[in-house]
């Protein structure tokens, strides 16, 4: 933190003398540790680019503590000129009305070239309004892997699964060789969102939500069911390890070879790379054959960056330009590099391939395979108001699941209930 | 006509006005506030409102949920308290009595007063890691099948046991001090007239502590209702199914991470009430037993 602001002040320093006149930009986000370091070195960097603008990046602790603090900040009408939020907080911020400047419009506004098809397929419309505007500038762009441990594997004499069918095959032998064959590090996302895009199923009325705040779950569906109870089963059998919510607990066990697979995020390749002592590759997601039309492309996670409205058109020029910097093809491959997050754009994508850095670290490309392999009607996003308590609906019911609490159709039915409930507040408070 | 009045001095209310400036600014306003919002369906930005009357609360008190943590709210504050004052009573006792080397038993039993919420919860989770905790790993090894990731009196267990624990300290400084108060002259007569040290104890420690044990159970139920939420954050997030989700869990749950201000507002508004309730009814009827 000291060093931080150290470094911080020396920025300003440094800027004061070479240009008095910049507009100061602030950016608000929720990228602490090693990511914000990467933060913090494109925020230096767009600064040194250009003698215009400064941009402040100020890290306002995790998603939920950040959107927080920019929803206070609005209010109070101080709001900074770029706020993170993450994928299950869009809707709020989007259905605000007036709260944000459609990226678009800024982009277009301040005559920077904008081609929504410039981005790659995964991320084009997740943060776009329902005629296919974007709203939000897609930042940290993830998706969700299956992670396995090479030898362990090899131990049991079963290749990586590609599909869940398999993966049934594989996991008594696993079990022989004495590990649990899987965990996952976050249900809502990994088991109920990125379920129903991998097999191409709806998972809410209107367009996902896109098209209005009127909208129903259709998570009560015999495909997800019947998922939920083969993991229940595998669960009883001894084949899938479930340590709680927490993101955490359920990587452990994988880093400690408890578990021989694992399913976590594309951007937690780095932090692996780091904890785990033994090889491990990556792969695509699992999905049933025959289910929906899977395979199709999965959802992105993480978060985008919103412009705040309510600031001088110079301030928002200033914002207009960081948003070009950040698309540039050499600034999202230093992020995808550092980070292991995906890069957004085409022509960074291909900068990647160019340099060869797929040759030298294949399991990087995996991610992004994924998010560009075919994409169908209900893979291109969803927008669903409080749905941060949907996930915590989820989360609960999840828990009943798997200690046998309740039955998979009794979780199910509460889920429906209560997320229908939550997104008809959401319609009553946001439709007018 | 002759008026009888007292000549008012400014001078008192010139001294209390801090107080109640600072009381105004930092409860009576938010509390107003919270009323206010919790007959609003507004969006977390303020760009539209309407006002809905009680909506909020319909919605509220017609959740399952709600109800299931409202009574998990309640046992949990209850044994909290209870627990909290049984072990810091019992130290206290002991503490007092001990001679050579009072002073650093004494402070070493006050540090855990030092102790952020969020800090004890995070221990405790430490502790109770399936993968790497000592408490978990040696309460399996009694042969008890202990899992509060799925078992729902096993995870209210951790989280009880976090709360009181932080608490233990605080609770024993009072109790401690009390004892100091009683004075020595009592507690001769009291020696010469009876030989155990039990009945001694329940007949004159306990009665005489009486004011310092009722203060301690409104401050320890007050302690359970809202301050506990750090640790249950840190350590189960109201898990297993929203067994240890307790209401002002849940008020965070959806008003700082949800933005649902109008949820939120009427959740907390309703916490105020069984709060007042609560500390009325104890006022009322368990001051009446104590002799001060």
């Amino acid at each position: 933190m000291f060093r931080k602001t150290l470094m911080a002040a020396a920025a300003v320093f440094a800027l004061g003398n070479t240009a008095e006149a910049a507009t100061e930009i602030t950016w608000w986000h929720a990228m602490d540790g090693a990511l914000g370091g990467v933060v913090d070195q494109i925020t230096a960097d767009f600064n040194a680019s250009q003698s215009d603008y400064h941009l402040v990046a100020v890290n306002k602790g995790g998603y939920e503590d950040t959107m927080t603090a920019g929803i206070a900040a609005f209010r109070a009408k101080n709001q900074p000129n770029i706020i993170q939020i993450f994928d299950a907080g869009a809707a709020t911020i989007i259905n605000a009305k007036g709260a944000v400047k459609p990226v678009q419009d800024l982009l277009e506004e301040n005559n920077v070239k904008f081609d929504i098809n410039d981005y790659i397929p995964g991320v084009r419309y997740f943060y776009a309004d329902s005629d296919g505007k974007m709203i939000g500038m897609p930042f940290n762009s993830s998706t969700p892997l299956l992670y396995y441990n090479k030898e362990a594997l090899a131990k049991a004499g079963v290749d990586v699964p590609k599909t869940w069918q398999e993966f049934e095959e594989a996991a008594p032998k696993l079990k022989e060789a004495g590990y649990i064959a899987l965990a996952q590090s976050h249900s809502p996302w990994i088991f109920f969102e990125n379920f129903m895009s991998r097999h191409n199923l709806q998972m809410a009325t209107a367009n996902n939500g896109y098209d209005s705040t009127d909208v129903e779950i259709l998570y009560n569906n015999d495909a997800l069911k019947d998922h939920w109870q083969h993991v229940k089963d595998w669960k009883d059998a001894g084949y899938y390890g479930y340590y709680g919510r927490a993101w955490g607990a359920n990587q452990d066990a994988f880093v400690q070879q408890q578990v021989a697979m694992w399913i976590g995020s594309s951007g937690s390749f780095g932090g692996l790379r780091k904890s785990a002592q033994f090889d491990f590759g990556t792969s695509t997601l699992p999905y049933w054959k025959g289910v929906g039309d899977a395979p199709k492309s999965t959802f992105i996670g993480g978060a985008s960056l919103f412009a705040f409205s309510g600031h001088s058109a110079e301030e928002d020029a200033g914002v207009a330009a960081f948003f070009q910097f950040l698309t540039k093809p050499e600034t999202q491959y230093y992020w995808h590099k550092e980070t292991g997050y995906v890069p957004i754009t085409n022509a960074a994508y291909e900068l990647a391939k160019k340099d060869g850095y797929y040759k030298e670290s294949p399991d990087a490309e995996v991610g992004i395979q994924q998010l560009s392999e075919e994409g169908g009607d209900w893979t291109k996003g969803y927008r669903l108001g409080f749905y941060v308590q949907i996930r915590e609906v989820i989360y609960r019911e999840v828990d009943t699941i798997m200690n046998g609490e309740e039955t998979v159709d009794a979780a199910f039915n509460t889920i429906e209930e209560e997320a229908n409930g939550l997104l008809k507040r959401f319609n009553d408070t946001y439709s007018n | 006509m002759k008026r009888v009045q007292f000549e008012h001095s400014a001078v008192p209310y010139l001294f209390i006005a801090p107080q109640i400036l600072i009381i105004s600014i930092f409860f009576l306003w938010p509390a107003a506030q919270a009323v206010y919002q919790s007959f609003l369906l507004e969006d977390a930005f303020g760009m539209s409102s309407q006002f809905v009357w009680f909506r909020n609360f319909e919605d509220v008190l017609s959740s399952a949920s709600w109800s299931r943590s409202a009574i998990f709210t309640v046992i949990f504050s209850v044994l909290v308290a209870v627990i909290s004052i049984a072990i810091s009573l019992f130290l206290a006792v002991r503490a007092d009595e001990v001679i050579r080397g009072a002073k650093s038993y004494r402070t070493l039993l006050m540090w855990g007063y030092a102790i952020a919420p969020p800090v004890a919860g995070l221990l405790g989770n430490m502790m109770f890691n399936p993968l790497m905790g000592d408490l978990y790993k040696a309460f399996n090894s009694f042969g008890f099948e202990f899992n509060h990731i799925q078992n729902a009196n096993d995870a209210a267990f951790v989280v009880i046991l976090i709360a009181v624990w932080k608490q233990v300290s605080v609770n024993f400084i009072f109790f401690l001090s009390g004892l100091q108060g009683i004075p020595k002259s009592v507690q001769e007569a009291a020696t010469l007239d009876c030989k155990s040290a039990e009945r001694r104890f329940w007949t004159i420690t306990f009665p005489l502590l009486a004011p310092t044990t009722f203060f301690l159970l409104v401050i320890n139920l007050t302690y359970a209702f809202f301050e506990t939420f750090g640790i249950i954050d840190v350590s189960t997030k109201g898990s297993p199914g929203g067994a240890t989700a307790t209401l002002v869990y849940k008020v965070y749950v959806d008003g700082f991470i949800g933005a649902d201000l109008g949820g939120s507002s009427a959740q907390s508004v309703l916490l105020m009430i069984m709060v007042s309730v609560l500390t009325v009814f104890q006022f009322r009827f368990i001051e009446r037993k104590v002799h001060y």
